[in-house]
């Protein structure tokens, strides 16, 4: 390298140096103000603001479900209870991927389509970011450990314990307290957003529907600091929700099992009322579902099974409209009594067959089915107890169908008089105006005829059947059939007046008339083929009853078919003859209304009535087959009934 | 194989015995800037312990990474800076060559060939060297002729400058490629370059930047600048960052949510809380004061770094010194403007605080020099 010899001016090369230092270090005292500033404006200027932001990352209020109220029956059994269940949660936000969670989580613990179809629902439905949702409910104890050694592998996964709806009756209670489920998108619309927050289910029908606002209690709240993957790193405060309220039921587990029981193999519907109350102390529906298949939302096979099935297991048969037949016979007796139309001792001639004047129409009484003849002389005592069509036919040609159907309005047909059955069907109770609303037609006089033994348009439900059956036990005393004994478990029972005037006769003793005739339907067997009540062969004929029970069955035609064909064995189910039996016990003081509804049972009098016999005998006799303490009278004083016959 | 230039230079340490030194002088420490530096570490320290959300560990690592910053420093700044003026060339062209080693034998990490893994040295990344090799070994050209600099010798700088620059921008590394370029710049800048010059290359860049963003800048880069015109344009993806670290920073005030109680970084929604962005901790947990005692911690190393450039005793020293300083305070600036979204996000650490041995090392290797500049002036006066 060669020494090169430059000629360099040290002070002018410090002189430029030291400008150019200069100008920079004031651009750098200018960018340092800069930077001052900014802090400023950001730490000083917009403080507030991104307090608030930092705060609205971290801090979250958690909404905490309340526990639902659990139903009991009138005995203190639990219908309905809340269960400590064992779910596997996630948290969208902070897990990996979904997908690929799931294809691994399948390999531990059981997990269909059908759970991983579930699972988008609910992810859908989510009100807010971060908030965990069901994947998997009830996992076993096994499960669990085999999450728990994987969680590592599962971020966002979690395991919570929770309370869910359990029905411990199954299927025995279903169609009595009803269930809940996942809320829909509809329900959500209407619901208070609040209280709901941390809600996945609600009623959807029956008690659990009507008493959600009680059953449900009130949101609590916690508020808690998360990190940015969305774990809680820990609670800052917290208000405890406020339980939903127990409700007590007047359903009695015992009786509903033995109606259950005593429907045997049959389809219907069964009400049992307490005339004391109107207190609904049993609702039968078979064929029936578990209703706990709906918690946590039903899967869509399951709905699809119970949806389609030709038994119709969802619909209750209890609260649906079918033809009464002779069941509505006592209490157009009691119309016919009470509005002057006939007399007790009036009597009819029925050659078993009957026709309107200036009609060619034939009208048969069902005995010329069975021997070609009728009950020659009958007398409203003997047309109930015979349940005699013809005598009916001939009070149609003088009771007009307007003065029928006010007289059976009173007794609740036609509507829904429920406190807390809004599900029931309201009926149909035909009346002129009512022809000319649904159908645009007048009312034809032979249409009363069909209406005056419970057949052509008039329909009642068994829940109608059993109130007015209860009303005719009470003398005309309204109580409004309700399934809620009592809000608590124990508080009182819930006092409740009747929206509906209690009926009254202008004999009062005519209540006692009919309940008469109406027992002797069932206690009436010494009087020879002609005299014995219809239903004394199948109830009380060969196994006599500790009680008196009053009783009366109906047979409804469900397809008009001709009659020789009819009692062929020929005829398909679905075409059979309804079978309908009401009845009430111990006359002398009622403990028990029933109205029993079996689908194509074919004979009111034989199939329906000794069910309604054993579903008596389950509330009022003890294992002993006697009385039940409560149920005896206290002394063989003259009965209520007769008392109040001098009443105006 | 000394040069006649190198000798006169070795005469001249015996000629400083001359006068009584203090002992820091002849320990090669400059007392101020190490007060400084010692505090600044110490607190980044605090502050680093409490963004690791008190990760004892981590904090550790680091404290060995300043221990062996601090004997680099102190090795360098036993070394005459005129040595590594002569050496300047060489160790530049072994730079260079480490660079296209990297390139043919580099790691892939986050699909970047940055590091080198040598036998027998840690693993480390050439470019973070070039920082200091680029600015030397431009003050070691600009120094041996006069200044300022002619057209050619501009020219030649630009080489200088370009090679490496161009090597690291391929990795790819954009960011460092910009700082080596910078540190060069200074050099050239405080050389005295021609303003008219200045004023082109600067209309250059502009007219070039469009170019740069078609047919270079990767979709990633692109990115970065879309977030910085409109953090909300993303606020869960790339928008993330930016929004979060001025939360953090804002929701601090004037006093701070004081030490380990800042929420944004313990809660894990700052990212980069321990790295990039931990000055947004620091104005967290301390504050308007917190960054205030900072700045000037920075303003106190800068202005005396300042100081020792301007009193150093010959023109490749000061140039050395000069750069080295500023480039420094590119660094806090880049570093604060970004997190405080003033700037668009490019990974810059904030000087000795931020975690990562690499930077402190190479940036207590830089005042190594500075103390090496202000320790080894001769006492020749006039001059």
């Amino acid at each position: 390298m060669t020494e090169r010899h430059i000629l360099k001016d040290h002070n002018v090369e410090r002189r430029v140096f030291l400008s150019r230092l200069f100008i920079g270090a004031g651009i750098a005292a200018v960018l340092v103000c800069v930077l001052i500033s900014r802090m400023v404006y950001l730490q000083v200027e917009q403080h507030a603001y991104y307090t608030t932001k930092s705060d609205s990352y971290r801090i979250h209020t958690l909404p905490v479900a309340p526990n639902r109220g659990r139903i009991y029956d009138r005995n203190g059994i639990l219908l309905a209870d809340n269960k400590p269940s064992y779910n596997l949660t996630v948290v969208k936000e902070s897990a990996r991927s979904i997908d690929e969670s799931l294809d691994l989580l399948a390999t531990m613990i059981e997990l269909t389509e059908d759970d991983r179809e579930k699972l988008q629902g609910r992810l859908k439905r989510r009100p807010v970011p971060f908030s965990s949702v069901p994947v998997r409910l009830n996992l076993s104890e096994e499960e669990i450990a085999n999450i728990a050694v994987n969680q590592f592998r599962l971020p966002g996964f979690a395991i919570e314990a929770q309370l869910v709806r359990h029905y411990p009756q199954g299927e025995l209670m279903a169609h009595a307290i009803g269930y809940i489920g996942s809320i829909s998108e509809e329900e959500m619309k209407t619901l208070d957003p609040v209280n709901y927050k941390g809600t996945d289910e609600i009623g959807k029908i029956g008690v659990e529907r009507f008493y959600e606002d009680i059953l449900h209690g009130t949101v609590g709240y916690e508020q808690v600091e998360k990190n940015a993957s969305g774990r809680i790193m820990q609670v800052l405060s917290r208000t405890d929700p406020v339980a939903g309220q127990d409700v007590v039921l007047h359903l009695d587990s015992k009786l509903q099992k033995a109606a259950v029981d005593s429907l045997g193999e049959f389809k219907g519907g069964v009400i049992a009322l307490d005339p004391a109350t109107g207190g609904v102390l049993a609702m039968v529906s078979k064929p029936s579902f578990d209703p706990n298949l709906f918690i946590g939302g039903i899967s869509r096979a399951d709905y699809a099974r119970l949806s389609k099935d030709k038994n119709t297991p969802l619909f209750n048969r209890a609260l649906g409209k079918y033809s009464p037949g002779s069941t509505i016979k006592p209490f157009l007796g009691l119309a016919a009594l009470d509005t002057g139309l006939r007399t007790r001792e009036y009597t009819v001639s029925d050659p078993g067959h009957f026709h309107i004047d200036g009609s060619s129409h034939v009208y048969h009484d069902w005995t010329w089915w069975v021997n070609r003849s009728g009950h020659d002389l009958v007398s409203l005592e003997r047309a109930i107890y015979q349940s005699c069509d013809v005598y009916f036919f001939d009070l149609a040609t003088d009771m007009s169908i307007d003065t029928m159907h006010d007289f059976l309005a009173q007794f609740g047909f036609g509507r829904n008089t429920s406190i807390d059955i809004p599900q029931a069907s309201n009926g149909t109770l035909p009346s002129t105006q009512w022809k000319r609303d649904a159908m645009g037609q007048p009312w034809y006089p032979g249409e009363t005829v069909n209406s005056s033994i419970g057949q052509g348009y008039t329909e009642t439900t068994p829940l109608q059947l059993a109130t007015a059956t209860m009303l005719m036990a009470n003398h005309g005393k309204w109580h409004q059939p309700a399934m809620v004994k009592r809000l608590g478990l124990n508080s009182p029972d819930i006092e409740r007046t009747s929206e509906y005037p209690d009926i009254q006769v202008q004999n009062a003793d005519d209540w006692t008339f009919i309940g008469h005739a109406m027992s002797e339907v069932v206690h009436k067997g010494t009087g020879g083929y002609r005299n014995t009540g219809t239903a004394y062969p199948y109830i009380a004929a060969n196994n006599p009853l500790a009680y008196t029970m009053a009783g009366k069955s109906g047979t409804a035609q469900v397809k008009s078919m001709p009659a020789d064909f009819k009692k062929s064995d020929l005829v398909p189910e679905e075409y059979r003859d309804n079978a309908l039996f009401i009845a009430f016990a111990p006359v002398e003081d009622p403990k028990i209304a029933v109205a029993v509804f079996v689908e194509h049972g074919e004979s009111g009098s034989s199939i329906a009535g000794p069910i309604a016999r054993q579903i008596i005998d389950a509330y009022l006799l003890d294992e002993s087959g006697k009385l039940k303490p409560e149920f005896t009278p206290p002394a063989p004083l003259p009965t209520a009934p007769m008392l109040s016959a001098s009443a105006p | 194989m000394l040069t006649p230039e190198a000798r006169k230079f070795t005469g001249s340490l015996g000629a400083g015995l001359e006068r009584k030194r203090p002992w820091s002088e002849r320990l090669h420490v400059d007392l101020p800037l190490l007060c400084a530096l010692v505090i600044l570490l110490g607190f980044g320290l605090m502050v680093l312990y409490s963004a690791t959300n008190q990760n004892l560990p981590e904090v550790r690592r680091q404290v060995s990474f300043i221990g062996v910053a601090f004997i680099a420093m102190f090795t360098v700044a036993q070394f005459d800076v005129r040595w590594l003026k002569l050496w300047a060339p060489w160790m530049f062209l072994g730079g260079v060559m480490l660079l296209g080693a990297v390139l043919l034998f580099g790691e892939v990490t986050n699909g970047a060939r940055r590091w080198i893994d040598l036998p027998g040295l840690p693993r480390f990344q050439p470019s973070e060297v070039m920082k200091i090799l680029v600015p030397l070994t431009v003050a070691s050209f600009l120094s041996r002729r006069v200044i300022p600099p002619t057209f050619l010798q501009l020219l030649a700088c630009i080489t200088i400058i370009g090679v490496p620059v161009v090597l690291v921008a391929i990795q790819p590394d954009l960011g460092t490629a910009l700082l080596i370029t910078v540190a060069g710049m200074f050099v050239l800048l405080l050389a005295g370059l021609r303003w008219k010059w200045v004023f082109l290359a600067l209309t250059l860049a502009v007219v070039a930047a469009p170019a740069l963003w078609v047919f270079y800048m990767d979709d990633y880069q692109k990115n970065r600048i879309h977030t910085f015109l409109d953090p909300e344009r993303e606020p869960l993806g790339a928008g993330w960052n930016i929004i979060q670290s001025k939360t953090a920073i804002g929701s601090g005030g004037i006093y701070g949510k004081g030490w380990l109680n800042g929420v944004q970084s313990r809660l894990d929604y700052l990212p980069e809380g321990q790295t990039d962005f931990i000055v947004a901790v620091l104005a967290e947990e301390f504050g308007l004061v917190g960054i205030m005692f900072l700045l000037t911690l920075y303003i106190v190393i800068i202005g005396r770094a300042l100081y020792i450039a301007g009193v150093a005793q010959d023109l490749f020293a000061r140039l050395l010194a000069g750069s080295l300083t500023l480039t420094f305070f590119v660094y806090v600036f880049v570093n604060i403007g970004m997190v405080s979204g003033l700037l668009p996000v490019v990974g810059v650490p904030l000087p000795l605080v931020s975690l990562g041995g690499t930077s402190i090392i190479s940036l207590m290797t830089g005042f190594g020099i500075l103390m090496s500049v202000h320790t080894h002036r001769t006492a020749r006066i006039g001059y």
